[in-house]
């Protein structure tokens, strides 16, 4: 009996063995095999289709010629870095003869003055979409916290929200160029009108979700927590810091999530319609320019978009990880 | 020591010092360009090649030498460029002739803009789709190659524009901005051949051009005018180039004329800034003007042997950005009409030669008399009012303080530029108009008086 037992007992381990293996595949094929599968049959495809498609600028590029294009944004990103150092050069020799004429000349160096490389435009749409949303999160996240503990302030803004959320940003955009152009008038501005000008826009197109998610996820707290707070008199503030806000993370993230989707695409486009410096612009300029590597380029500025959007999406989610007490919440 | 040998010291001093005050003064007046006001610039350009002077400045370094650090920066259309420069967001800009023209008299926004630079002469042409020139070539005269004489007149599309009257569709074309030497061309070559091009009457509101139109003319953005033909929205534009070239290259379309047949070497685009800027920063203008006239006359230099160099730079994305093949086939001395019928134009774009850069009062003008002739000066004027204006937008004095130091400086010798001790600002009465016409600047009332359609004086929409 013994010995069967054992053997039942060998068999048993053996199995949860081959499950516990069963289960790593698993997890391997999901995480790993699966999607490089995906993007393999993706890549073939596309290269296939590409080859069949013909445009006035030549053949729809395929994976080949985007990666080319990375290759040659590349360089001309170092050859622009080196004429850069060029440049800076002549300006120091130009600047040492003009203090030997004047000593009283104020030595200044000036920015290179030459192209925005692909990497500039990148970190430039980078820069601009984060400013634009961290300019809403300060307007949406108050804003939506107060809607949603007052019922009446609530009911007095939500047409407005409700009516300005569906706005495209190509709607706004005029109006805000006009309206920066109008007020920010200096002789020697911080920041460029065109900088100043995205972002605003962005601003207004990822304000409203965040300003929506915050109120329902403050009015939908659970009545018992508010009843805790009003029966212990915790004052306004310390009600919002230690009851409000821990209980409406979860939503004001999931808001924020959104908002950062909303404000990448938005930039882009923005970009692209009032010419302000980064890749919306990058894509126009090729567009117009119609040369034969034109849509290869623009492709490959496709590419790096999606790349940022998801990697923005994916570091909000982390974010969200880590100030969330409902880690079941934060899904992928 | 006695007092005589102190008093020939003293006066010694004196003299020394008398000395050397003149010696001061000399070297002010050999240097009288002053160190520029503004030293960063931000200029706009749209993506054509006669945009050249202002790359060309920049690569060859001619704005460093003058101590400007410029930035160029490529604008989305005509309208966004003229409110950049307006606004200050840019301090100059390769400008439509009519642009500075148009703002100054208040059509369109109302803005003092000048010009002590012209950029170019000639450099457009028109084309049409391949259905139109399918339908036009029939009536277009041949060579004995079989090849169409040029130039092509209006009058063989004539007919077609006939036939889709009947048939009650319209006759869309584009052009790049209602002040533009293109729709003025364009509108030249149409009625030169019978068919009209609509009037304006800005007095009732009414800035579509297409009044009594045949041929129905609407604004498009130059880089997009072949893919809007291609659409089909238009059956064909007048632009710069590279964009009939690239029509060729991409099969969509066969350019019928150059605005070097309409007008043998027309004034093209010019580049302004605001009066204002003028005013504020003397030298920097100056200074800039400097570094343009260079800059066009290494365009012209060694018969256009550097012509190849500037096609490799324009071609670079920041700035024209099309293909090294489309923007050589007009740069380089050729045009290529029909595909496979490549002619010699060597005057095709003209940066220099014949004093190109000068602002002649006269060109102002010539754009002004189109302007009432199509309406856009609703009422008529008196002759000195035609010159007034042009006197307010065209600066040769700030051209002429640009040449003369450039002169003195050895850089450019005097026989380049017009005789500036006798240079009235008018060019003599010119012909080679397709349509024989004599145009003299000095009498813009008579002038418009010798056009079979268009607005005489005292007619009024």
């Amino acid at each position: 009996m013994s010995l069967t037992a054992a053997t039942i007992n060998r068999l048993s381990v053996n199995e949860k063995m081959m499950k516990a293996l069963k289960s790593v595949f698993n997890k391997i094929t999901n995480a790993l095999l699966l999607p490089v599968v995906g993007i393999a049959i993706f890549l073939a495809l596309w290269s296939i289709t590409a080859q069949s498609i013909h445009t006035s600028l030549g053949e729809f590029p395929g994976p080949n010629a985007v990666v080319k294009q990375f290759y040659s944004l590349y360089d001309e990103h170092t050859a622009e870095r080196e004429k850069a150092t060029a440049f800076y050069e002549r300006q120091e020799v130009r600047n040492a003869k003009k203090l030997e004429k004047n000593p009283d000349y104020v030595v200044k160096t000036r920015a290179y003055t030459g192209k925005e490389t692909f990497v500039d435009q990148i970190l430039t749409s980078l820069v601009t979409v984060t400013c634009g949303f961290l300019l809403a999160a300060i307007i949406a996240i108050p804003l939506g916290i107060w809607m949603g503990l007052s019922v009446k302030l609530n009911s007095a803004l939500n047409p407005i929200v409700q009516i300005f959320k569906p706005v495209s940003p190509l709607a706004w955009l005029p109006l805000v160029t006009m309206l920066v152009s109008a007020v920010y008038v200096s002789d020697d501005p911080m920041v460029s009108k065109s900088f100043l000008t995205s972002l605003i826009t962005v601003s207004l197109c990822s304000l409203w979700p965040m300003v929506i998610n915050t109120s329902i996820g403050v009015s939908s707290i659970d009545s018992d927590l508010l009843n805790v707070s009003k029966v212990l008199r915790l004052p306004t503030f310390t009600n919002i810091k230690k009851i409000v806000l821990p209980a409406s993370i979860p939503m004001i993230f999931t808001g924020m999530r959104l908002s950062f989707g909303v404000a990448w695409m938005v930039l882009i486009a923005a970009e692209m319609l009032a010419q302000n410096p980064g890749l919306g612009k990058f894509v126009w300029d090729e567009f117009q320019n119609g040369s034969s590597e034109s849509l290869a380029r623009i492709m490959a500025a496709v590419v790096v978009i999606g790349f940022i959007g998801f990697l923005l999406d994916r570091i909000m989610l982390l974010l969200q990880r880590k100030v969330s007490w409902d880690k079941s919440s934060a899904s992928v | 020591m006695n007092w005589t040998q102190s008093i020939n010291k003293g006066l010694k001093k004196v003299s020394v010092g008398i000395a050397l005050a003149i010696s001061i003064t000399g070297v002010v007046q050999s240097a009288e360009l002053g160190e520029p006001e503004k030293e960063e610039l931000k200029f706009g350009f749209i993506k054509l090649t006669d945009m050249a002077p202002i790359a060309i400045a920049y690569e060859n370094g001619y704005f460093e030498d003058e101590g400007l650090y410029v930035t160029i920066e490529s604008q989305a259309n005509w309208k966004v460029l003229l409110n950049g420069v307006i606004d200050g967001s840019l301090d100059g800009a390769h400008m439509l002739a009519g642009q500075p023209i148009a703002a100054t008299m208040g059509y369109g926004t109302k803005a003092n803009i000048i010009t002590p630079f012209s950029m170019d002469l000639n450099g457009n042409a028109i084309t049409v789709s391949n259905d139109t020139w399918k339908k036009m070539k029939p009536n277009i005269p041949k060579m004995a190659d079989g090849r169409p004489v040029h130039p092509i007149k209006a009058d063989s599309l004539k007919p077609v524009i006939e036939e889709y009257k009947e048939a009650g569709k319209p006759f869309k074309m584009g052009m790049v901005f209602p002040v533009s030497t293109h729709n003025y061309e364009l509108r030249y070559w149409l009625a030169a051949g019978g068919i009209h091009p609509g009037y304006y009457a800005p007095h009732k509101g009414d800035t579509s051009g297409q009044i009594d139109a045949e041929a129905l003319l609407s604004v498009t953005p130059p880089p997009q005018m072949p893919s809007t033909m291609e659409a089909g929205t238009i059956e064909g534009y007048c632009v710069g180039e590279p964009w009939n070239q690239q029509a060729v290259f991409k099969n969509i379309g066969v350019p019928v004329v150059t605005d070097y047949e309409i007008w043998k070497n027309n004034p093209e685009k010019v580049f302004g800034i605001t009066e204002a800027f003028a005013t504020k920063y003397p030298n920097t203008t100056i200074r800039l003007t400097r570094a343009l006239i260079r800059a066009a006359k290494w365009l012209d230099d060694n018969n256009n042997g550097n012509r190849p160099a500037a096609v490799k730079i324009l071609s670079q994305s920041n700035y024209v950005g099309a293909d090294y093949e489309v923007i050589a086939n007009s740069m380089t001395g050729t045009f290529e009409y029909e595909k496979g019928d490549k002619r010699a134009v060597p005057d095709f774009n003209v940066f220099f030669r014949y004093n190109a850069t000068y602002p002649y009062y006269s060109d102002a003008i010539w754009y002004l008399t189109q302007m009432r002739r199509w309406g856009q000066i609703s009422e008529d004027k008196s002759d000195q009012w035609y010159k007034d204006l042009a006197a307010k937008v065209y600066r040769p004095d700030i051209y002429e303080k640009a040449a003369k130091s450039l002169i003195a400086d050895k850089i450019i010798s005097a026989s380049e530029f017009p005789d500036f001790a006798k240079e009235t600002g008018y060019k003599p009465p010119q012909q080679h108009f397709i349509d024989d016409i004599f145009y003299d600047g000095s009498k813009p009332n008579a002038y418009l008086e010798k056009f079979a359609i268009g607005l005489k004086k005292g007619d009024k929409l």
